[in-house]
């Protein structure tokens, strides 16, 4: 696509599939502690 | 649902829905503008007319182009998680994370702390060893099959109570092996009391700790003071600069907070990145509407054009190899959570909660001292379940004025503390924090986007040098 430049992500409605696992950490604890930084977490199956 | 914005240079379609980010040009951005409400001989017209550069062919080139990222589920994708959010709310949902609040005490008394200089609105008070283990136990009881458990020591300040923060983690390492689960610690502090042997200590066992600063000295002092009003700059910066390096400059934050006295704070933060550290975080104040230095609507202007100056000024440092990390822009746009946690929330009342120094049960750190939100304690369990039904509905769905939030996936709603204590109910809105959480996420995408795009084209270069 000339125009149009699609950048890597995670498909999110595939992440349906094999999500879920609750594996990852809850929001709090990291370092917002007063706003939710959900999209901050990150997918403990997907770790590097 | 598709949101559209031009921020430093780039032009940004974000699809909400599957998560796809696109960098288009002009001609495409108002192109995928267009789409669905003009026909396709309209649309060709009007950006002929207003572009020199595009033919009509390559209008219905771009049309084609969007139709088939339609297909792919990348643009203009349909929102299917509503049955998630159902299966959620009925699914059990097991305890994965304690806030344990191990001294109701500080040596500093910060002007802004929402802990009331880290009483709580109640006594001063440090947490027991028996009560701490008895947390620690109903956190292994209580987590089902979820093998990370996660343990934020907190406060007040916790230092002051830090014989118990060892005999704890001792604790809770004795009982990994039979438990089969594995505790992540998190030391939040002040740095007052931070010496070698905390620091030792925390190496070896925190696997995350929080510094509390400002940035400037100006700015901390203001704010950071001891009960006698001396600023506390002077005081900690050496501590933390020393605990960065210790910890090789990971699995740490340095955590300000800024005020209505500190609009320019990306100045701040700056100042801490140049001072040398790399993981950055820096939170709006949680403050009642009438106190002095709460931020106000009309500050919004310039706090916008703050995030975006930092995020500008963070990508510079990026692509001249002394970039930082600064919280709200971590977002890994391959790596983040699936949609189940986005539509989930933070896990308030239900995945996490707050203990207290003598044991009480609250949601969170935010609701503790809240008779309304006391929801049980350490050796009787959770008896007030109608506070847990209260948050488990806490998702996604629950606020009808995110339907159309193009932000929605990436803070679930938003924070359920702040919610009450602006509007009076867990699943209102606190528009300000809102607005701000939208132009981070703006910013974040911009630059995540951006370093992702540089990545592919030195790739596509290194590649053409190869062949």
């Amino acid at each position: 696509m000339k125009r149009i430049q699609t950048i890597q992500t995670r498909d999110l409605a595939k992440s349906a599939e094999k999500g879920g696992c609750g594996e990852c950490q809850t929001s709090c604890q990291s370092a917002c502690k007063t706003s939710c930084g959900i999209a901050n977490q990150q997918c403990e199956k997907s770790k590097k | 649902m598709i949101h559209q914005y031009k921020l430093n240079g780039y032009n940004i379609v974000l699809d909400v829905n599957s998560g796809s980010v696109h960098l288009v040009d002009d001609a495409a951005y108002d192109v995928i503008a267009l789409y669905g409400k003009k026909t396709a001989d309209e649309i060709a017209n009007e950006i002929t007319a207003r572009y020199s550069d595009i033919t009509r062919g390559e209008v219905f080139e771009l049309l084609d182009d969007i139709i088939s990222l339609k297909e792919q589920g990348k643009l203009f994708t349909e929102d299917k998680y509503l049955s998630i959010a159902s299966e959620l709310q009925s699914r059990p949902t097991v305890l994965k994370a304690l806030c344990l609040h191990i001294a109701h005490d500080c040596n500093l008394a910060c002007k802004y702390c929402f802990a009331g200089e880290g009483e709580y609105c109640g006594d001063r008070s440090l947490m027991s060893f028996e009560v701490g283990r008895a947390a620690l136990d109903y956190l292994i009881d209580h987590s089902g099959t979820r093998k990370n458990l996660e343990v934020d020591f907190f406060g007040g300040e916790p230092l002051m109570n830090f014989g118990v923060v060892k005999q704890l983690v001792e604790y809770a390492r004795s009982r990994e092996k039979e438990s089969g689960k594995n505790f992540r610690f998190t030391l939040t502090t002040n740095g007052i009391l931070l010496d070698d042997e905390v620091m030792d200590f925390a190496n070896r066992e925190m696997h995350n700790v929080v510094l509390s600063i400002d940035g400037r000295r100006k700015t901390n002092d203001r704010m950071r003071v001891s009960r006698n009003g001396k600023g506390s700059y002077d005081v900690i910066l050496p501590k933390f600069l020393e605990m960065a390096e210790r910890r090789n400059q990971k699995d740490y934050y340095i955590r300000g907070t800024y005020t209505h006295y500190n609009t320019d704070f990306s100045e701040d933060i700056l100042h801490l990145a140049d001072l040398g550290f790399k993981q950055l975080a820096m939170e709006p104040v949680v403050a009642s509407p009438d106190a002095d230095y709460a931020l106000k609507q009309e500050d919004l202007p310039v706090l916008f054009e703050q995030y975006e100056r930092l995020a500008v000024e963070m990508l510079r440092r990026h692509r001249n190899g002394n970039g930082f990390n600064f919280f709200h822009y971590m977002i890994d746009l391959t790596g983040g959570p699936c949609i189940y946690k986005r539509v989930a929330g933070c896990g308030v009342g239900t995945e996490y909660m707050a203990v207290t120094p003598w044991g009480d049960f609250y949601p969170c750190h935010q609701f503790v001292g809240d008779p309304k939100y006391l929801m049980g304690n350490v050796y009787d369990g959770v008896t007030n379940t109608e506070v847990c039904s209260e948050f488990k509905k806490c998702n996604v769905y629950a606020r009808k004025e995110c339907n159309d939030c193009f932000a929605r996936l990436f803070c679930s709603g938003g924070c359920a503390a702040n919610a009450y204590h602006s509007t009076g109910s867990v699943t209102g809105i606190y528009e300000l924090g809102c607005e701000l959480h939208r132009k981070r996420i703006e910013c974040a995408i911009m630059l995540n986007a951006a370093i992702s795009l540089d990545n592919a084209e030195q790739e596509e270069r290194a590649a053409q040098d190869n062949s």
